[in-house]
């Protein structure tokens, strides 16, 4: 049984708030997902498959009553930011499997009102890899940090080069009215903000927002019925990559093997490919995330994002909504990679549209890309 | 034993897959682990082989020198502890048995520390349970 072209994203919200202080994140939850099945012409009646995460360890039960759910198929999946891109594929197995028809997917957290310093409030350890890491401080940003500094030593990578990409994205941003920071910035303004963990710089860096959002998922069949235009899963993957048994390659990252994986069930070409969205939670993800996913060979990820090539306009532009860096960051940000993506392949991105969208490929990256980190790749296409 | 100043960075909990490797860095020894079974080298220390999940497993000495694998200045970290020692270097050192652990570069100022430099093991005494493997230049 094939999986793939039988699933679509047929509703997708994101919240418009990046400050709510005012709110619980399960009521961000709620109203985004008030928002994405109205976006789809449903009722939360019709839901019979639920999927959340970053909600603790048997969350999604308190976030199910709070909702009044009585879901048949359950998904609390927990691997970082590219929880929610799993949950989409997650879905496409389910819904073609008939295990459920209406897949909600449901988002919200305040780490910004909460002042939660993500990235740099010390290691979350609780496991046995922990207690040979946590002693040393490794920092969330540390662990993308160690990545980069192995970048640059492999392959002369520049820090000019990261920058570019957080410079791109922020471009994309000015065009979000939603986006938190909305000013152009320069290759010089990253480079002058200030170092966070050698050789990234603050801006270098996502940063911390409240926020959340909701994709509603059914059969290809239902969302022909729907008044959207139907975004249709065509291919996906998900891996996982950590420190083995000591021997790891920092540079080997999951998207060089959920990308390959994705690209060949969903039978396209990365040329084929009309726009990007990658996990942005640092600049060296991004790189490598490319990288990794073959739009270009390992070790050019610092050429392939100059000179305008991941920037609207060029040949692939990536994180039309701002990204992580410049729009958004609740901590997971995973859900919005598939928001934005739906958004283009519906021509609905208003002036970050990618002219005649029609595949996108989505890459969300979870956890410490130095340390372990999951990798989820979704082949997206208009039905 | 060195003098112990009040500890309040992260103190590893030591368990029974790691008791022997813990217990050895208190007398200033490091080791990793090798399969009997299938020879692999492993760190951390773990009961089973990750390559054959066999459980018969021998403690090797490591030499205590190595070179640096990666690493990077951390100038913010809001952590107790570390916060207090900005900034430091967090590092992946290969040891010359070549098994990647992460540690901290210590004994140099942080903007000499460079990939491929050779660095020694010194031990840092932390609580009288726990010391810790650091590097320095060798």
């Amino acid at each position: 049984m094939s999986v793939w072209g039988k699933t679509a994203v047929v509703g997708a919200w994101e919240h418009p708030t990046r400050f709510a202080p005012h709110m619980t994140p399960f009521q961000i939850h709620a109203e985004s997902a008030r928002g994405a099945l109205a976006d789809a012409g449903l009722t939360i009646h019709d839901v019979d498959g639920f999927f959340t995460s970053g909600v603790g360890p048997i969350g999604i039960m308190s976030l199910a009553q709070h909702l009044n759910l009585r879901p048949s198929y359950l998904d609390a999946q927990s691997i970082g930011g590219s929880s929610f891109v799993s949950h989409c594929l997650h879905a496409a197995a389910a819904i073609a499997a008939g295990l459920c028809s209406v897949a909600l997917v449901t988002y919200g957290a305040t780490a910004a009102s909460e002042r939660f310093a993500i990235g740099t409030g010390g290691a979350f350890a609780s496991e046995p890899p922990d207690n040979f890491e946590a002693p040393f401080g490794p920092t969330i940003v540390g662990s993308y940090a160690l990545v980069a500094q192995r970048h640059m030593h492999e392959y002369g990578t520049t820090s000019e080069q990261l920058a570019e990409i957080a410079v791109t994205i922020r471009r994309h941003a000015g065009l979000n009215p939603n986006a938190k920071y909305r000013e152009p910035i320069t290759v010089e303004d990253v480079l002058a903000s200030r170092m966070i963990s050698s050789p990234l710089h603050l801006l270098d860096c996502c940063m911390i927002s409240d926020g959340g959002g909701a994709l509603v998922l059914a059969s290809l069949e239902r969302a022909r019925d729907s008044r959207n235009k139907a975004v249709v899963i065509l291919g996906g993957a998900e891996a996982v990559r950590h420190l083995e048994a000591g021997e790891r390659d920092l540079l080997d990252v999951a998207a060089r093997q959920s990308g390959p994986l994705a690209f060949q069930r969903a039978g396209v070409r990365h040329a084929d490919i009309d726009m990007c969205m990658v996990y942005d939670s640092y600049t060296i993800t991004v790189l490598t995330t490319l990288e990794g996913l073959g739009f270009c060979k390992p070790g050019e990820g610092g050429a392939f994002c100059a000179g305008g090539r991941i920037g609207l306009g060029g040949a692939l532009p990536i994180n039309t909504d701002g990204g992580g860096l410049s729009s958004n960051h609740p901590g997971m940000r995973g859900i919005f990679l598939v928001i934005e993506a739906t958004r283009q392949l519906r021509g609905e991105a208003g002036p970050a549209q990618v002219p005649d969208a029609k595949l996108a490929c989505v890459h969300g990256t979870g956890g410490m890309l130095g340390q372990r980190h999951s990798g989820v790749t979704l082949i997206l296409g208009r039905a | 034993m060195a003098e112990m100043r009040p500890y309040k960075k992260f103190v590893p909990r030591i368990d029974e897959e790691s008791r022997g490797y813990w217990e050895a860095l208190v007398r200033h020894e490091l080791y990793f682990q090798r399969c009997r079974e299938c020879g692999k080298k492993r760190f951390y220390p773990r009961a089973v082989c990750p390559n054959c999940l066999s459980s018969n497993t021998e403690w090797v000495r490591a030499s205590g020198r190595g070179t640096v694998y990666s690493f990077t200045v951390t100038h913010q970290n809001q952590a107790p502890g570390f916060r207090e020692e900005l900034p430091y270097v967090l590092g992946i050192v290969e040891l010359g048995e070549g098994v990647r652990i992460m540690t901290n570069i210590v004994g140099c100022a942080p903007e000499q520390v460079r990939i491929g430099m050779p660095v020694e093991v010194t031990f840092e005494d932390c609580t009288p349970e726990i010391t810790l493997p650091k590097f320095r230049p060798a």
